[in-house]
């Protein structure tokens, strides 16, 4: 079977997992850079991206994670998860993990109290995905190498570049599993392809 | 179609907050400090907790200034307080577009009847509680976060500690009684049938629970995650601390790590002087902040 790792710094964590384990994969939570060794892919959850990287740097995950994905096992990364993936951030001077062509606006469509739902069109995943946005980012710009899966009034809202795919809204807090098995379909394609 | 302020939207803000830290802080330099250490989000106030009690008086909503100065501050979200049932002071802060709102008993009670309708707001609300039966009324009323309510300003954590044992035991409790007991359960706590129910068919809250008042040390806020917090605040305990940068760090540290013991020991050595702690017996009952809240 599948094994998809949620890294467990802090944030939706326990609902990452759940969908994992309805999607036919087993789940488990990373809380250490040993543990990446065991996996096949791995999902940076929602939470918030300025805690998640101070203890990222802590516990030395940085280079392991880039290494991880270097290797070709795929990462998702939600709402923080892709502030973590991207390779410029506006505002600031230094991207986290830099591992995606894009660049992103944290906090782009405004504070808790212009968060929102909305049904949006994810291409290859579904017509009719209930998204969940908070206090969430945006892609302002994709390389041509980055395939654009959603876009919600023109801002790219999720998108995949080879083995890496990212949402800036949340389909953990949803039971809608569909983005889920989207990428446990990719992780398992990468393990075939890897085995070979 | 865009839909602002649903229940999924106003809890799920509090569910990115889960394994995190939210620090009080009373102007734009400890808020950056708190951001710096990892601090999930902070809480602007006029004054910590402990300060609040030592002053007396009536505690009211901060100053929108102070507010707006720690908003300009950091990325990460602002919480601010409004007085129980303080109908004008929560619209305020939600006109400024703070992030979240504690109707807080570390304030001076508005009303001494009546919570705040906190389904009517887009911004959601964060609440205090001991027991599941107030638990279950500020979710009736739309709270989309509740934390223990501790003894604020203390930094004695025996409070937090039973009321987050209290919360829990009574869910388990609820959890495993056959549906015809529920109604009764539900008139002994004074808690809404409804909400029971729907926390008996999900086997957990329909919400996320920090704990709140009296953590002071790392050890503190692992012994709160131990007993089954989603996340910790910590008022005073960090600029009432000799060194506030380390300590803030330290437990932001042993929340996300709350079972590596040897990484606790590590990080809590060298740390200074905690802040002074309070005897609960020594506080006259009036002086209970526990207390407020119907």
């Amino acid at each position: 079977m599948i094994k998809i790792g949620v890294l467990g710094l802090q944030g939706a964590v326990r609902e990452h997992i759940k969908s994992i384990e309805r999607s036919g994969a087993e789940a488990v939570v990373v809380k250490k850079v040993e543990q990446l060794a065991e996996i096949d892919g791995l999902i940076l959850p929602g939470g918030e991206s300025t805690t998640m990287r101070r203890l990222i740097n802590q516990y030395g995950f940085l280079q392991p994670l880039q290494q991880f994905s270097d290797a070709g096992k795929p990462i998702f990364g939600t709402c923080a998860g892709l502030i973590l993936l991207a390779k410029e951030i506006v505002g600031q001077q230094e991207p986290h993990l830099a591992l995606m062509d894009i660049k992103v606006e944290r906090n782009a469509f405004g504070r808790q109290r212009e968060s929102f739902e909305a049904t949006l069109a994810i291409e290859g995943v579904a017509p009719d995905f209930e998204a969940v946005f908070i206090r969430a980012p945006y892609i302002m710009k994709a390389e041509a190498n980055v395939e654009i899966l959603a876009k919600y009034n023109e801002a790219i809202v999720a998108a995949r570049q080879g083995t890496i795919l990212c949402t800036a809204f949340h389909p953990e807090l949803t039971e809608d599993d569909r983005l889920t098995r989207y990428f446990v379909k990719m992780v398992e394609d990468v393990k075939k392809e890897l085995a070979y | 179609m865009a839909n602002l302020g649903t229940d999924r939207v106003k809890r799920g803000m509090a569910e990115m907050q889960k394994g995190g830290v939210i620090m009080d802080v009373v102007n734009a330099e400890q808020a950056k400090i708190a951001e710096e250490a990892g601090a999930v989000a902070v809480m602007a106030l006029e004054r910590v907790p402990s300060d609040i009690r030592a002053a007396g008086g009536v505690a009211r909503m901060a100053d929108p200034t102070i507010v707006e100065e720690v908003m300009n501050a950091v990325s990460i979200p602002v919480m601010a307080k409004a007085r129980i049932g303080h109908v004008v002071e929560a619209r305020v802060l939600e006109a400024m577009g703070v992030d979240y709102i504690d109707e807080s008993e570390v304030l001076t009670p508005a009303d001494e009847v009546y919570h705040l309708n906190k389904k009517e707001y887009t911004v959601p609300f964060v609440c205090g509680c001991r027991d599941l039966g107030e638990a279950a009324r500020r979710i009736g009323e739309g709270t989309s976060m509740l934390r223990t309510k501790g003894e604020p300003g203390t930094g004695n954590i025996v409070e937090a500690v039973r009321h987050m044992r209290e919360v829990n035991g009574q869910v388990r409790k609820l959890i495993s009684m056959s549906t015809d007991e529920i109604m009764t359960f539900a008139k002994e706590l004074g808690a809404p049938y409804e909400v029971l129910l729907d926390i008996k068919a999900n086997g957990r809250l329909p919400v996320v629970n920090f704990a709140a008042g009296g953590v002071a040390t790392p050890a503190d806020a692992a012994l709160m995650m131990e007993l089954g917090a989603d996340g910790v605040f910590v008022g005073s305990g960090i600029f009432k601390s000799d060194e506030p940068a380390k300590f803030a760090k330290a437990i932001v540290e042993a929340t996300t790590h709350y079972q590596d013991y040897q990484l606790i020991a590590d990080i809590s050595k060298g740390l200074g002087t905690a802040m002074k702690g309070l005897e609960i017996s020594t506080i006259a009952p009036e002086q209970r902040m526990q207390d407020r809240g119907w």
